[in-house]
């Protein structure tokens, strides 16, 4: 499975594996949405742009959840679809989805924060990445 | 470890309790600074950095530290009790409306937006003022505030450390519950462990009252999680070895340790005036529902919280950074931040259960005070992950197996009602005996749900 959740005392696990490190951060998104709500019946009908930078690929994938997790909350806005590029610790991506609508997308919990617990990014023996952390809702 | 690590707890708690937790608290009691011991609650489970039920106390002359983790990301997330002054012989008929109209009134889940929007200067002077603020605005009285912890507002706030990005956040979160286990119940009295005390918090058998559950919201979050990463990096820099990253944390005389500071208070004054606009919503739906209701404050505790506070440490007394990440202040009689009216009781400690599970009211202990800064437990917490519990029960079932137990739930998210399943929680009566036994906090009421809006 390229995305899956994984248990955690209090709250969930969101991790995201790919055949590169933006395929990872991509899948883990996905998951993150997946805590939230559903992805089937989230259209891809806006975009929003993402831009963050930190001094290590975990700290940035805190970062990319927590970019995530503020424009979903400040815009009302669900994601379905993510496109990301990293580049020396700096990614830039794009998420694309729509207002979340109470009705429709049965929301079940909202996301406070990627936190850095069980918190990594690494590549595997078979060449794959793989990039997890506990979400706390 | 520089100090020993203390978890309270009975035979049975310990064998279920997550072998992270000690790992925690030996984490937490080898952080710079920390006093007297690292302590877990009755109810500790792994949590972020510290454990949730960790508390721990950091004197700033020995190069304390504050941590952004050891609050958490629901800074002053808590609980306040409400006395209604109904008995359960008057609202068992009125339970489903009673249900439906605060169900209509409470923002509850992920989605919903409160009525309150808060422009730039508001948003400063509500940061500032707390629930002092939401008073003079009109939500409450002026007596509800002597029985909230800090008089209704956190001194030292200052909004001006409070990134735009987390007050854009908290823009339309005003008086709404949130989701996961935030809740909103109505509850009544079935058991009196201590009359008098009883008597001074002016519970009996059968009196109705309502508790709310919720925190910060996304002010909070935000903050929590700014800080939680600036602290990671700084901890490095200023040659703070973590032992896990989530521990980040700053010496409390440093700029960033009190940048935190001034805007984790005003986190807390956000989280004060948020339950103290949603009293005033469950306030309006009472009176819309039994004329002439008068719904008035027992108290209003914060568990993830850094207080300043004054303790007696090795003979002296000194002031501490106590740190409680799901723990509940417990002060005991006689201690000067009670209001009058509490003073020969001690503090009321409010501790939450689960939907369909009991709630109980404790009271703080000289004892408490003594060993571990006047604090106790705050919860049940989980037995069983958010994931294991979606798959093991419906929503839909949860809801009817409570509806014939009397219990009325309203919440917009089946599945959300699904995860916090009664089941999925600890027994909270396990936690408050155990608390009860080594005199953290003592028994005073036990309380059973009759509606819970859940977010």
């Amino acid at each position: 499975m390229p995305w899956e959740h994984f248990a955690h005392g209090a709250d969930i696990g969101v991790r995201g594996i790919g055949a590169s490190l933006n395929e990872s951060f991509e899948q883990a998104a996905l998951a993150l949405t997946e805590v939230i709500c559903p992805l089937e019946g989230i259209d891809a009908r806006e975009s929003v742009q993402i831009r963050c930078e930190a001094p290590d690929a975990e700290v940035l994938f805190t970062d990319w959840l927590n970019a995530l997790i503020y424009e979903m909350s400040t815009r009302n806005l669900l994601f379905s679809r993510f496109a990301v590029d990293i580049r020396d610790y700096r990614l830039t991506a794009t998420a694309w989805g729509e207002a979340l609508d109470r009705e429709r997308h049965h929301p079940t919990v909202e996301v406070k924060a990627a936190t850095y617990t069980a918190l990594l990014v690494t590549q595997r023996d078979d060449g794959s990445w793989i990039a997890q952390c506990v979400v706390d809702v | 470890m520089r100090v020993p690590g203390l978890i309270y707890a009975d035979e049975g708690l310990l064998l279920d309790m997550d072998d992270k937790v000690s790992e925690q608290v030996a984490n937490v009691a080898s952080l710079p600074g920390i006093v007297k011991a690292s302590f877990a609650m009755p109810d500790a489970h792994w949590g972020y950095g510290f454990p949730i039920g960790g508390v721990a106390a950091f004197d700033p002359d020995a190069d304390g530290v504050v941590s952004a983790g050891g609050v958490g990301f629901d800074i002053s997330c808590g609980v306040r009790t409400l006395l209604t002054g109904l008995d359960i012989n008057r609202v068992q008929p009125i339970k489903r409306l009673l249900a439906d109209t605060l169900y209509a009134r409470i923002p509850a889940g992920l989605g919903s937006t409160g009525a309150v929007h808060l422009s730039a200067t508001e948003m400063d002077a509500m940061l500032a003022g707390g629930a002092r603020w939401a008073v003079e605005q009109g939500y409450g009285r002026a007596e509800d505030l002597e029985r909230i912890e800090e008089h209704g507002s956190m001194a030292g706030a200052d909004p001006g450390a409070v990134s735009d990005a987390a007050k854009r956040r908290q823009r339309d979160e005003m008086g709404t519950l949130g989701s996961g286990n935030h809740y909103l119940e109505v509850q009544h009295v079935t058991a009196v462990y201590d009359a008098a005390v009883a008597q001074g918090f002016g519970l009996a058998v059968g009196d109705v009252v309502v508790s709310i559950h919720c925190g910060s919201r996304g002010l909070g979050h935000q903050i929590g999680s700014e800080f939680l990463r600036e602290m990671a990096i700084a901890a490095a820099q200023s040659g703070i070895r973590l032992a896990d990253r989530e521990l980040a944390c700053a010496p409390i005389r440093s700029e960033v340790g009190q940048r935190y500071l001034h805007a984790m208070r005003a986190a807390i004054n956000c989280a004060l005036a948020n339950r103290q606009i949603l009293t005033h919503l469950t306030r309006q739906a009472f009176r819309e529902v039994v004329a002439g209701a008068e719904l008035t404050l027992l108290y209003d505790v914060s568990h993830n919280t850094c207080k300043v506070e004054e303790h007696k440490l090795d003979g002296g007394r000194r002031k501490l950074y106590v740190h409680r990440k799901g723990a509940t202040r417990a002060f005991p009689p006689g201690h000067p931040e009670l209001p009058h009216a509490l003073y020969s009781t001690g503090q009321p400690v409010l501790i939450g259960g689960s939907m369909g599970t009991a709630s109980y009211v404790l009271a703080g202990t000289h004892r408490g005070m003594r060993e571990a800064f006047g604090s106790a437990c705050h919860g049940a917490g989980r037995s069983m992950s958010r994931s294991a519990a979606g798959k093991r029960w419906t929503g839909r079932k949860v809801i009817d197996e409570l509806a014939g137990r009397g219990i009325l739930i309203r919440s917009p998210s089946h599945r959300g009602v699904a995860e916090e399943a009664p089941g999925a929680y600890k027994d909270v009566s396990a936690v408050v005996d155990a608390a009860d036994r080594a005199e953290l906090a003592r028994k005073v009421v036990r309380l059973e749900p009759l509606v819970c809006i859940k977010g």
